[in-house]
């Protein structure tokens, strides 16, 4: 089968023209690519700019303001929140707040996550669910539920020490378990993040490594500590990062469950700083109290940022 | 030889059926902690006044016949009603405009680069990372000055700062992962740059934008601090904030209300993540890593 010489010409012709064609639209396209891909970003810009960046900033200048507003004090309001023992105690408890939570939250959702990969495929689905419901009720809501099981007279958790030990906590009426409770939410509301992260990071692993590992006559213990853990190091890490960060400027659950008392020791730089700021209507003071979160984030922004910059280098 | 094979595969299946028994049974008191708070909610909402603020009988159970009353009253004589609708024209505004700014943003960083995008594809991670704890402070200021305080329109300000960063960031890793040959086909008939976007990019990333729309709904109907600081008002309440603050101050027994109320506005969110859970799964996964 061949085909004439002059009518081959013609077609490869036909085919240089159209690719020529594609080429010069392509050119095109580019030429005007990035004027139209700046102007499709304005929106982001202006949110970030404007609604981030820029309250960022006025943030820092309000808390070099007096009380009412009027004068510049530069770093007064610093100091005397240095000089205040609330203020330490609010300190201490964040810490203490963040690191127990976010402890008992990847160890909780770790062994979530290995309890439901041992289940067949088809019973998983149904198990995360469940497990997902605390994470998707809104934390305000459900942490009145919780208020409502803290109440010490009328509720179910009383009642049931009660009757099996003939005693009643004061839940929230006590330093230390108004700080157990706060808490306690926070690690029912959390640990399904990490659940469902590590159940991700479990199917990630290849069955291969366990096998290999199987052969060679490795313990289940073994297999966790020289293949699970180190194979998901990186998504263990991120979703630790991550739940530090959310933990921290945590404000619902301390909000509803404890409005900071008794006596402020169940605080946290998000709740104290409405108290100073929005309800006692010290805007300079709780915007210098919220300011002092800022360090701490950034650390764990700078070490999420590493984790995934791999990532936004693809992008 | 075969026996001894045949001993240790039986061994292996005893072993993983106890591995299974012993899974349920932890799984089990799990489901107890998790799902407890959620269970006794349900029940004091449908509980009389008499059997909340009796001492006798199990709390776990109804003692007596279970009621509607609590929700009557919540839909009949409260502002709750008033709450739900805020909170849906606060979520609707919100959803629309963050999805709008996120699809535009992310089908930009993601194929269409200028100088600086790569600079704001980590801007928008870090801005992602920014707590509400932060800066609502600065935004209570700057709400007041915009004449906005004591407006549900202030929410439609300030939510999707909360939003975007996150729909934008999951939106960019969708688009990326769509192959080039697509949008070259789409060049070659001549498609501009918005119905490459509208016909390609849009229906390819569908399970993307639905993962970004339930987050911006999520942050947005769950929104507490905001509304609390910026609106006082009853008229302009949104659910959270409404059923936590105004709701106590009811009868002395309030608690079949305050649960009833509780529930009700816990429910849309639950049953969109009932529905939907894989795509909600997926987005959480694509927010924070990608494999």
């Amino acid at each position: 089968m061949s085909v004439p010489a002059s009518r081959d010409q013609a077609h490869r012709f036909e085919v240089a023209e159209k690719v020529y064609a594609l080429y010069v639209n392509i050119r095109m396209v580019l030429r005007r690519k990035s004027t139209l891909a700046f102007m499709l970003c304005l929106p982001l810009l202006a949110l970030i700019f404007g609604l981030i960046i820029y309250p960022f900033f006025y943030s820092i200048f309000l808390s070099m303001l007096n009380k009412r507003e009027t004068d510049f004090v530069g770093f007064a309001n610093f100091f005397f929140l240095f000089k205040r023992d609330t203020f330490w105690m609010v300190v201490r408890q964040s810490f203490l707040f963040t690191l127990t939570a976010v402890f008992f939250k990847a160890l909780i959702g770790f062994i979530l996550a290995h309890l439901i990969d041992v289940l067949p495929n088809k019973r998983q689905r149904l198990w995360r669910g469940l497990f997902l419901i605390p994470w998707v009720m809104p934390p305000a809501l459900s942490t009145l539920g919780w208020w409502w099981l803290f109440e010490p007279s009328y509720s179910a958790l009383n009642w049931l020490l009660q009757k099996l030990f003939a005693i009643s906590i004061p839940w929230l009426s006590d330093t230390f378990w108004a700080r157990f409770c706060v808490i306690l939410v926070n690690i029912w509301f959390g640990s399904p993040f990490f659940m469902i992260m590590y159940l991700a990071g479990l199917k990630s692993v290849s069955p291969e490594l366990y096998e290999a590992a199987s052969i060679d006559g490795a313990n289940a213990w073994q297999k966790l500590f020289y293949i699970t853990i180190p194979m998901m190091r990186n998504i263990i890490a991120i979703t630790i990062l991550f739940s530090t960060i959310v933990t921290f400027a945590n404000f619902d659950i301390v909000r509803v469950l404890t409005q900071g008392g008794p006596r402020y020791t169940t605080h946290l730089f998000g709740t104290y700083s409405f108290l100073l700021g929005i309800q006692s209507g010290d805007v300079p003071l709780g915007a210098a109290v919220s300011l002092f979160m800022f360090p701490i984030l950034a650390v764990l922004a700078f070490f999420i940022l590493r984790n995934v910059r791999q990532r936004v280098r693809e992008v | 030889m075969n026996l001894l094979k045949f001993i240790s595969f039986s061994d292996i299946k005893k072993n993983r059926k106890w591995a299974l028994i012993a899974a349920y049974f932890f799984l089990a008191i799990f489901v107890i902690f998790f799902l407890f708070p959620p269970f006794y909610m349900i029940m004091t909402s449908f509980k009389t006044n008499e059997e909340i603020s009796s001492l006798k009988g199990i709390p776990f159970i109804f003692n007596q016949r279970p009621t509607l009353y609590h929700y009557k009253n919540l839909l009949t004589n409260t502002l709750f009603p008033i709450y739900f609708k805020n909170t849906v024209i606060v979520t609707i505004i919100t959803v629309a405009v963050s999805m709008i700014i996120s699809i535009l943003a992310a089908y930009s960083l993601s194929r269409l680069r200028f100088w600086g995008s790569w600079l704001l594809a980590t801007g928008v991670f870090l801005t992602y990372l920014v707590p509400e704890t932060l800066l609502f402070i600065p935004l209570f200021k700057m709400v007041g000055n915009f004449g906005l305080l004591n407006s549900k329109w202030s929410l439609v300000l300030v939510f999707p700062t909360l939003a975007v960063p996150f729909c934008t960031w999951i939106m960019i890793g969708y688009f990326s992962s769509i192959p080039k040959e697509l949008d070259e086909a789409a060049l070659m008939d001549g498609a501009n740059w918005y119905q490459m976007l509208y016909r390609v990019f849009i229906p390819v990333a569908m399970p993307g934008i639905i993962a970004a729309t339930i987050f911006a709904f999520t942050v947005s109907w769950a929104g507490f601090l905001y509304p609390l600081a910026f609106i006082y008002s009853n008229e302009e309440l949104v659910l959270t904030v409404g059923t936590v603050t105004t709701l106590i101050r009811g009868d002395v027994m309030h608690w079949g209300g305050l649960m009833a109320g509780a529930i009700l506005a816990a429910a849309p969110p639950v049953i969109i993540y009932a529905f939907l859970m894989d795509y909600y799964i997926s987005g959480l996964m694509a927010g924070a890593v990608k494999d």
